[in-house]
């Protein structure tokens, strides 16, 4: 087979629809008698609820129903726990999810607590405005470092101290081997992540066909089947009676696989209820509040490492706020433990978190999930290390690296997929000699640097490493079908937010089949076209359904080639597949479409043998045994101007390694998209709280997302360490860009600002003007 | 519609709104205070104008009047009837067929989830027609009110650069 779209930069198959307003999201559907939602949620971080009137907004004009906790009656139940705690030995979790309307008790600013259905969005939300609750405000634990003390308030009443969860996990003994140090480094950080923000924001549409016995749910998921599945056990209906489909979303990067939203579980339930189909669609200012964060970790971490600056051990106590409830289980808190140990080894590991309630939006995983706050931690802890030591932070990194021929290699603690964290493959010199010469370190430091300093100028250079655990389990499946029409359907039960799928999958059947990459039709994220499946996330779309599509489309192609060889009555051997036809090696005229052997492989008179399956047809599915384990490293050259402290990046370097390219065009942009949230998350972001729990900028306007003016052009690069857990040999893109970028921005500003010389060290992220104004006149005071 | 005709009109009234939009007059009966961005999309069923803020900050909702770039979702339908909409739906020359800039977009891979990008093509089409030359850094700036969470921007910039300069070939003029 002569390999022709795998590996090129193909365009886009969805590039047409989406360029000219035709693709489908959810806030496009509209159906007949459609009934709008607005919710009432509540104004305060903490406070019991002692009354709700609601008989003005019921005599409005225009309103339907009104729903609150008690009028949902067995309905109203607390959300499943999605993500169960890890294996661990002593492990605490005390498992407290989200209700779909607050009763009694609201926990956080935002969550719901009446449901108004009524004949227009405008109608729906005057009658909001008409509803009286009498409140009786609750002491409030807002702050992480104050949730956690013993005499904080309590986010909910029976779970003393806060504490969500407590995890230990410990590789061969620090506290031994860190007494033999040559250099221990020691330091508290903080770490905050802040709001996803996919432009589109979340949404519900439902529609129950009561002749059919059918319910229809559009949803702003990434996980449209287990979306099915839930619906389908809280409804008491069979899956089949529930059609999921999640259509083009409009960006997703984590919190759109949170299930389930307390609108997720309402709007299709309301539908039923009335027999009519009803949205629900977020506004941004909702989204600010009932959308899922990441926000913040404080670490107090410390590394001993020998006279040569080889790590002996780390250690590290850290505090994860998981908001006011926690069903997405310990999901981040573990990617940061796993992923702090980076490209390194790390003989002595010893790490305790306690994840913390507050009173505030629920924290689950956003790109990255967590392993941004692990990766700030090593990469500074490693900085310090170097500059006490007297050698670049290139150099300390490149003597901690991982041997190429130690792989697999096992740091022997529990990762996010319940296996012990386990790296396939790497190769990660390469990847930091390749960043370096892009960004010509050596020559900046010594030549151009010293120059422009004596100029005048702060300009500053930063190189940090790191690892992405991708493409874990479960599994994915998928069906490849030849069409009597000659193309080539891919369905798969994933969601699609942007990832380019409809062409990467494309490319891989493509290949298979003989057929031109614009001819295979690729379906995502409906549940009556494919049944099966997990979803998108943790950068595992392309690696586990990839790989379960490339082996569908192989057994395709093999049925391909025997019903051609039958209809040719010659070998297999003797038959060619491409140009969507299928003809004898040497004879081109002597053909047959594909859409004609489909149309023989389904006769409809007469008799096949025993054992025929009709159809040019097969489902495949792929469960990896762990996830794949892609690297990177990113280097840049800033200019701070010292009166504003704003940041000019003069050039930025990225190289990587995913293993195998699928799309190098599409692997480039989600680089791209990456780095441009790790710049938001590390010099623009901040979710900022008020001691009462407010979020005091929730709109666009003062939660500020990075421009074009604040991106900078990325020169990029790419190594290529095949993984040996799939066939395609490939590892997830996802998440790596946003991985590294806030050690990167604290070493670049450290060095242009020879923060050193005034013994201020950058430990929090995110950083800002005014946060750096704050720092560095603290120094000069000293 | 005039401004003294409003003032009399309360917001449960309805009032009715004639809108030419892609060269098509609508006329639709409507609460006064309807948004333009919910006109388009609930009433004329032009769904590509994209709803990202309501207010005003990313830009996804951008549409063109009377050729220039304006916000949908913070224009009143009633305040639009003097004006000439245009809206992502009226970029292509025919179905099936991408608008020089679309196709830019599709070559550079200017677009991931593309929920920003209907408003992006109506702004940057207006910069273009007034901007047939621009450099990176007029490109970026002028980029710079509508929000991409996908893409970083990148690729926006490169496939804007090659719309320039194919419009500029096509021509005839130096590329």
């Amino acid at each position: 087979m002569s390999t022709r779209y795998f590996g090129e930069p193909v365009k886009r198959n969805e590039d047409a629809r989406l360029l000219t307003g035709a693709a489908l999201f959810v806030d496009d559907v509209e159906l007949t008698g459609m009934l709008h939602a607005a919710f009432l949620r509540s104004p305060y971080a903490h406070a019991r609820i002692l009354s709700i009137d609601s008989t003005a907004a019921k005599q409005r004009p225009g309103v339907i129903a009104i729903y609150t906790a008690e009028d949902l009656g067995a309905y109203w139940q607390p959300g499943p726990l999605l993500v169960p705690p890890p294996p661990v030995a002593g492990i605490t979790f005390n498992q407290r999810c989200q209700v779909p309307l607050a009763k009694d008790v609201v926990r956080h600013v935002g969550e719901p607590l009446v449901l108004v259905i009524a004949e227009s969005r405008y109608i729906a939300e005057d009658a909001v405005n008409d509803i009286v609750v009498d409140w009786d405000p609750l002491p409030v634990a807002a702050d992480l470092e104050a949730a956690a003390r013993p005499d904080a308030p309590r986010v909910h009443d029976d779970v003393p101290g806060n504490v969500a969860a407590w995890v230990r996990q410990t590789n061969g003994d620090y506290a031994t081997a860190s007494r033999g140090a040559h250099l221990t480094i020691k330091r508290r950080f903080t770490y905050d992540h802040g709001c996803s923000q996919p432009m589109e924001t979340r949404g519900v549409v439902a529609q129950w066909d009561n002749k059919a016995d059918k319910l229809t749910i559009w949803d702003t998921t990434q996980a449209p089947v287990a979306i099915r599945n839930g619906m389908a056990a809280m409804l008491k209906l069979s899956e089949r009676q529930v059609r999921v489909i999640a259509p083009f979303i409009g960006g997703g990067f984590g919190p759109k696989i949170m299930m389930f939203y307390p609108e997720e579980v309402l709007v299709p339930w309301v539908a039923m209820q009335l027999d009519t189909p009803v949205k629900w669609i977020e506004d941004r200012a909702e989204h600010f509040v009932a959308t899922t964060h990441e926000r913040g970790q404080i670490h107090d971490a410390e590394m001993a490492l020998d006279k040569d600056g080889k790590i002996i051990g780390v250690k590290d106590v850290f505090l994860h706020d998981t908001g006011a409830y926690d069903p997405y289980g310990l999901t981040v808190p573990l990617n940061s433990q796993c992923t702090l140990l980076g490209p390194y080894v790390v003989p002595h590991y010893d790490s305790t978190f306690t994840a913390v309630f507050t009173n505030k939006t629920l924290v689950t995983p956003y790109r990255g999930a967590g392993r941004q706050h692990g990766v700030f931690v090593m990469e500074r802890l490693l900085d310090i290390a170097a500059r006490e030591l007297g050698i670049t932070p290139a150099e300390i990194r490149r003597r901690n690296f991982i041997a190429p021929d130690a792989f697999p290699y096992n740091h022997k603690i529990i990762y996010q997929d319940f296996t012990e964290l386990t790296y396939d493959s790497g190769n990660y010199a390469p990847i930091l000699d390749q960043v370096l010469k892009t960004i010509d370190y050596e020559r900046f430091i010594k030549e151009e640097q010293p120059r422009l300093r004596a100029a005048g100028k702060c300009v500053g250079i930063a190189v940090v490493c790191y690892v992405e655990g991708t493409g874990i389990g479960p599994y994915e499946g998928a069906k490849v079908q030849v069409q009597a029409s000659g193309k080539v359907s891919v369905v798969t039960g994933i969601g699609t937010q942007g990832q380019g799928h409809y062409t990467s999958f494309a490319q891989i059947v493509a290949d298979a089949t003989g057929v031109d990459v614009t001819d295979v039709e690729v379906v995502t994220g409906d549940t009556d076209q494919f049944y099966w499946g997990a979803g998108t996330f943790a950068s595992r779309g392309a690696v586990v359904a990839g790989n379960a599509i490339g082996q569908a489309a192989g057994i395709v192609r093999q049925k391909i080639l025997s019903t051609a060889a039958e209809h040719f009555e010659c070998a297999e051997t003797d038959l060619v597949i491409e140009n969507g036809k299928v003809s004898l090696a040497g004879v081109p005229d002597h053909s047959i479409t594909l859409g004609e052997l489909a149309r023989q492989a389904n006769p409809m008179r007469g008799a096949v043998a025993p054992g025929t399956e009709p159809g040019l047809e097969a489902t495949s599915y792929f469960g990896p045994t762990m996830g794949a384990t892609a690297s990177g490293a990113h280097a840049m050259i800033i200019e701070v101007d010292p009166e504003t402290m704003m940041i000019e990046i003069k050039r930025y370097a990225v190289a990587h390694d995913c293993g195998v390219v699928i799309n190098p065009l599409i692997v480039e942009g989600q680089v791209q998209g990456g780095v441009a949230q790790g710049i938001g998350n590390a010099f623009f972001e901040q979710l900022v709280y008020s001691e009462e729990g407010q979020l005091l900028n929730a709109s666009l306007a003062d939660y500020l997302l990075p421009t074009a003016l604040d991106v900078p052009r990325m020169e990029m690069t790419h190594t290529v360490t095949p993984s040996p857990l799939n066939p395609l040999g490939i590892k997830g893109v996802g998440e790596a860009g946003a991985i590294p970028v806030g050690p990167l921005y604290a070493q670049a500003i450290e060095d242009a600002l020879q923060l050193h010389k005034i013994k201020v060290e950058l430990l929090d992220i995110p950083l800002s003007p005014s946060r750096l104004w704050e720092l560095t006149r603290a120094g000069k005071l000293e | 519609m005039s401004s003294t005709e409003l003032s009399d009109t309360s917001v449960n009234d309805s009032v009715t709104v004639t809108l030419t939009v892609n060269g098509k007059r609508y006329t639709r009966t409507v609460e006064p205070r309807m948004l333009l961005s919910d006109f388009l999309r609930h009433e004329l069923g032009l769904t590509g104008t994209h709803v990202g803020c309501e207010h005003g900050v990313c830009g996804a909702c951008t549409v063109q009047m009377d050729g220039q770039p304006a916000r949908s979702c913070l224009t009143f339908a009633v305040q639009a009837q003097p004006h000439a909409i245009s809206t992502v739906e009226g970029l292509a020359p025919a179905r099936g067929q991408l608008h020089p800039l679309q196709e830019a977009f599709r070559e550079c891979h200017g677009l991931q989830c593309g929920y920003c990008t209907p408003g992006i093509l109506m702004t940057m089409q207006a910069f273009l027609a007034a901007h047939p030359d621009p450099d990176e850094a007029q490109i970026r700036h002028a980029l710079s009110g509508n929000l991409c969470r996908c893409t970083g921007y990148q690729h926006i910039v490169d496939a804007v650069a090659l719309a320039a300069k194919n419009a500029r070939a096509a021509k005839g003029g130096a590329a």
